[in-house]
């Protein structure tokens, strides 16, 4: 299974092509990905520089195109996939299907892979896309079970690419529009989820209250580590009771799980975090390559390293697993 | 300006969900009407056998019959039955996810509010492989629909205008994890909430509304005093999706409006009446957060160049 690593930054991508990346995904620095996060992302010419290195060392570079462009501003999207095209990206990571459309007609020979923004959870949904813009690979949404991703890899030729490790979303991905319900701002429009810029922390009686926008996500106790204040991810209340509603602050870490994913029939293995430091992105991915390894090998996978690198945070296997529904 | 009653996205009763439609038949002033489970489909079995009537009844009205298909279907059971969904004679789907379209070959059908439709090229790569009309999806600002509507002058574009709004759409069933229970053996909890289950921050502020595997708003979307803006952008259909109030008397609001005999400011104070539980918003269309009322909706205030209105209620100059 191929090890597909985030970088946020061309010192990232370094960090993750030494460390042991197969490939390397990155976006760039506005609006045409899901991750448009400050000081983070590429210009042309770091992009350009970054896949030179990349290829220089037999790594691929995959460019993440995966916002829904905004109506009437179809240009930058274009120019885009244009520039990552041009500067000999491995593949292009796409969710809209306009876009698909354009990539498809215009670069026949590209590349082509279904983010997990478009949510195609299904060997239907996978053939639509393949038959309609000859995409290699989906990346598959974080909703299906092992069970499931066996029977799409056994029922379709398209390559299958699945988050192991990073942060896990509960709903369907690119079919969310909760951040935007409180914010303004979603990922599949402006590539951000309860974006930092709407996050205010605030005490109270002697409480560390989260907000979001307008709303209260979460309330911690003087010990408590106060989280960020993700949406799904907050403590609310219905008449039935108060607590983590729709997640618990989790993140995704499927490591122990590796083995029923190879033999599930998956191509490649994703890690989340374009957002994280390069410290980060080392530990993990260093830690994920002596994994594959090992279970190349036919020896045990060592986990602890990677359940450290979650900060804190508790981890699950998340929808891999039937019960977590 | 068209209506359509967009699908009943709760767990109704069996004979209510009939009556409800058989209602809507006789009296309400809409065009078209979306029938059938999009969000659950362990919910389809309960009110199969009034199907078939409720399509009958609504179509000798005069309405078209759309049939809604699953938002994230992903067992094999469901993909089957968004094939024959797909396969249904004399009858057309509305698609909410792609998985419909790859059974429907070209057939002409609908695109509905859960297709991630945001521009005019995936509007017209959809139209050529035959979408008639389009349902946008709630988060879109008016710069965009009216950019989409403005690309595709043949095709009807419908906008959400009425109801708490889909948010998200999830493989584990909300429901069943607040009741403690498995998703296999969820007890079909969610009935108990046939307008959702409200959940609240720690605050007590109502934020979101949970219907099983769905995610909805709070806040009602009402967008009954943007009318002349929706249709100056192209917009074809208002969507108005059934909560627990007389949606008769919605349609007929609604169509009151956009044909002049009622001005919005008193349109607002009868929404009001007719659904007192609701607060209304309209921020997705205003570029702004989805649970803001940003526009003229507010309580009372008359709408721009809302007219006089006569002691009947009726629309003056």
């Amino acid at each position: 299974m191929e090890l597909i690593c985030p970088a946020g930054t061309p010192a990232a991508l370094r960090v993750a092509v030494e460390a042991g990346a197969d490939a390397v995904y990155c976006g760039f620095r506005d609006e045409t990905n899901a991750r448009n996060f400050p000081g983070l992302n590429f210009s042309r010419d770091e992009l350009r520089t970054a896949i030179r290195f990349a290829h220089e060392r037999d790594v691929k570079v995959l460019v993440a195109i995966n916002t829904f462009p905004r109506a009437g501003a179809l240009s930058l999207w274009h120019e885009a996939v244009n520039h990552a095209v041009e500067a000999e990206a491995d593949a292009l990571i796409l969710a809209d299907i306009g876009l698909l459309d354009y990539a498809c007609r215009r670069y026949p020979e590209q590349r082509l892979h279904v983010s997990v923004q478009a949510a195609a959870a299904n060997p239907d949904a996978i053939r639509f896309y393949t038959e309609m813009f000859g995409v290699r690979r989906v990346v598959l949404p974080r909703v299906l079970t092992v069970q499931e991703i066996a029977a799409i890899t056994k029922e379709t030729a398209c390559e299958t690419e699945v988050f192991v490790f990073g942060g896990l979303c509960v709903m369907a991905e690119g079919r969310c529009s909760l951040s935007s319900y409180v914010t303004g701002k979603s990922p599949n429009m402006q590539g951000v989820c309860s974006p930092a810029s709407h996050v205010k922390y605030e005490a109270r009686n002697g409480r560390i209250v989260s907000r979001l926008g307008d709303f209260t996500i979460n309330a911690f106790e003087k010990d408590e580590p106060a989280g960020y204040p993700t949406l799904c991810k907050g403590r609310f209340a219905t008449e039935h009771g108060t607590g983590y509603i729709f997640e618990e602050p989790v993140s995704l870490d499927a490591a122990a799980i590796l083995p029923s994913l190879r033999d599930a029939g998956v191509t490649a293995l994703k890690i989340e975090g374009r957002q994280r430091s390069r410290a980060y992105i080392e530990g993990v991915v260093r830690s994920f390559r002596a994994a594959l390894e090992a279970l190349d090998a036919g020896m045990p996978v060592e986990t602890a390293a990677l359940a450290r690198m979650t900060e804190g945070q508790a981890s699950t296997v998340g929808a891999y697993r039937k019960t977590w529904r | 300006m068209q209506l359509t009653l967009g699908p009943i996205l709760y767990n109704w009763a069996p004979e209510l969900w009939r009556d409800f439609y058989f209602r809507i038949a006789e009296e309400a002033p809409v065009d078209t009407v979306v029938v059938g489970e999009v969000v659950c489909s362990k919910r389809s079995p309960f009110f199969a056998e009034h199907l078939p009537h409720v399509v009958e009844r609504l179509a000798s009205a005069g309405k078209s019959v759309l049939l809604g298909s699953l938002i994230l279907p992903s067992l094999a059971r469901e993909r089957r039955q968004m094939a024959e969904l797909a396969q249904t004679d004399g009858m057309t789907v509305e698609v909410n996810d792609v998985t419909c379209l790859a059974h429907l070959q070209g057939r002409a059908h609908a695109i509905g509010p859960f297709v991630n439709v945001y521009n005019e090229a995936t509007a017209a790569f959809l139209v050529r492989q035959g979408a008639r009309r389009i349902c946008l999806p709630p988060e879109l600002p008016l710069q965009s629909i009216a950019a989409i509507a403005a690309a595709m002058p043949d095709i009807a574009i419908e906008v959400f205008a009425f109801g708490k709004v889909p948010l998200a759409i999830s493989a584990r069933c909300y429901h069943a994890r607040i009741h403690k229970l498995s998703k296999d053996n969820c007890r079909f909890v969610c009935e108990q909430d046939p307008d959702g289950l409200t959940v609240d921050t720690l605050d007590g502020e109502s934020f979101l509304s949970v219907n099983g595997v769905q995610t909805l708003s709070h806040t009602c979307a009402n967008l009954i005093a943007n009318t002349r803006e929706l249709a100056a952008a192209g917009v074809g259909a208002l969507r108005l999706s059934p909560q627990q109030c007389d949606m008769v008397a919605v349609a007929r609001t609604f169509r009151d409006v956009l044909d002049g005999r009622c001005d919005v400011g008193s349109a607002i104070g009868v929404l009001e009446q007719l659904y007192p539980q609701a607060l209304f918003a309209d921020g997705f269309i205003h570029g702004v957060p989805g649970h803001v009322l940003a526009g003229k909706g507010a309580r009372s205030a008359p709408g721009p160049g809302a007219g006089m209105v006569d002691s009947n209620g009726r629309f003056g100059s």
